[in-house]
């Protein structure tokens, strides 16, 4: 990604984002669903909203999920 | 108790007693925080037994955390990932902490300069991008209350870890990350009104 890409990108805000204590409140919940192959994404539109355009609340979830993974392996 | 919708239970442990599951929570809980810490370790300035101490200090502040949260598990998931989800988030609160400790450039700090580097701007092509990010810098200056400048300019020029800005503005990541939310919603409008970039959000 260019810096005009990644500067626009950065800009861009999504009104379905359901902001940091949404998604911490719901990750454990959303991280099963993606773990199982639910369709997650018509369910809860906001929730990947928000992991785009948020580095810490998207590098639990990568985390929750590596330990969910983890635990199957 | 089944929760009717998930199939999963309500309350898989014991609020009092039940000495064994809490042992083996917590055993489940280290090793979760110590795959986590290893998993992050490559991009962190931290190594060895700092790593292990911070773990284990996660590991121990997310059973505390669990225990005072256990009647406000609903079976909505299963049960060890609600639990999971404290070690992790007990993970970042330490790496976040770690930071604000060893800070890479001073937090307050303001150096316009690495903005385009921060973005990826090829530096040979500056003219084809100097315009554009001297408006976004007077859109910094002029559209943004004196809190969403302080988080822009730490969070984007300075790349202080938003967990870490928490901890330094004692504050909570919700927060910090609304004041941001609102500051690019507000320098994509600038920009788009003086026809930098498009309008839409």
């Amino acid at each position: 990604m260019n810096g005009w890409a990644e500067l626009d990108e950065f800009l861009r805000t999504d009104p379905r984002d359901v902001g940091c204590a949404q998604a911490m409140e719901m990750m454990h919940i959303y991280a099963d669903l993606v773990a199982a192959g639910a369709p997650v994404q018509e369910r809860y539109p906001g929730f990947p909203a928000h992991l785009r355009a948020c580095g810490p609340c998207a590098e639990d979830f990568d985390g929750l999920l590596a330990a969910l993974r983890d635990e199957t392996n | 108790m089944l929760n009717q919708r998930s199939g999963y239970r309500r309350s898989p442990l014991p609020a009092r007693g039940g000495r064994q599951h809490w042992g083996r929570l917590h055993e489940l809980l280290v090793r979760i925080a110590r795959r986590e810490v290893a998993r992050r370790g490559s991009r962190l300035r931290v190594t060895g037994p700092e790593l292990e101490d911070l773990a284990y200090r996660a590991a121990a502040d997310a059973l505390i955390a669990i225990t005072g949260k256990l009647r406000q598990f609903r079976g909505e998931s299963r049960f060890t990932t609600w639990a999971y989800k404290f070690a992790i988030f007990e993970v970042s609160a330490k790496i976040g902490r770690h930071f604000w400790r060893h800070p890479a450039v001073p937090l307050d700090a303001e150096d316009w300069d690495r903005l385009p580097d921060r973005f990826g701007f090829d530096p040979a092509r500056e003219a084809e991008w100097r315009d554009l990010l001297g408006a976004l810098h007077r859109a910094v200056d002029d559209k943004l209350t004196a809190r969403q400048r302080a988080v822009f300019i730490a969070i984007v020029l300075n790349g202080v870890p938003l967990d870490t800005l928490v901890i330094e503005l004692a504050s909570n990541r919700n927060a910090i990350y609304k004041t941001l939310f609102d500051a690019r919603r507000k320098l994509r409008a600038a920009l788009a009104a003086d026809g930098h970039i498009g309008d839409e959000s």
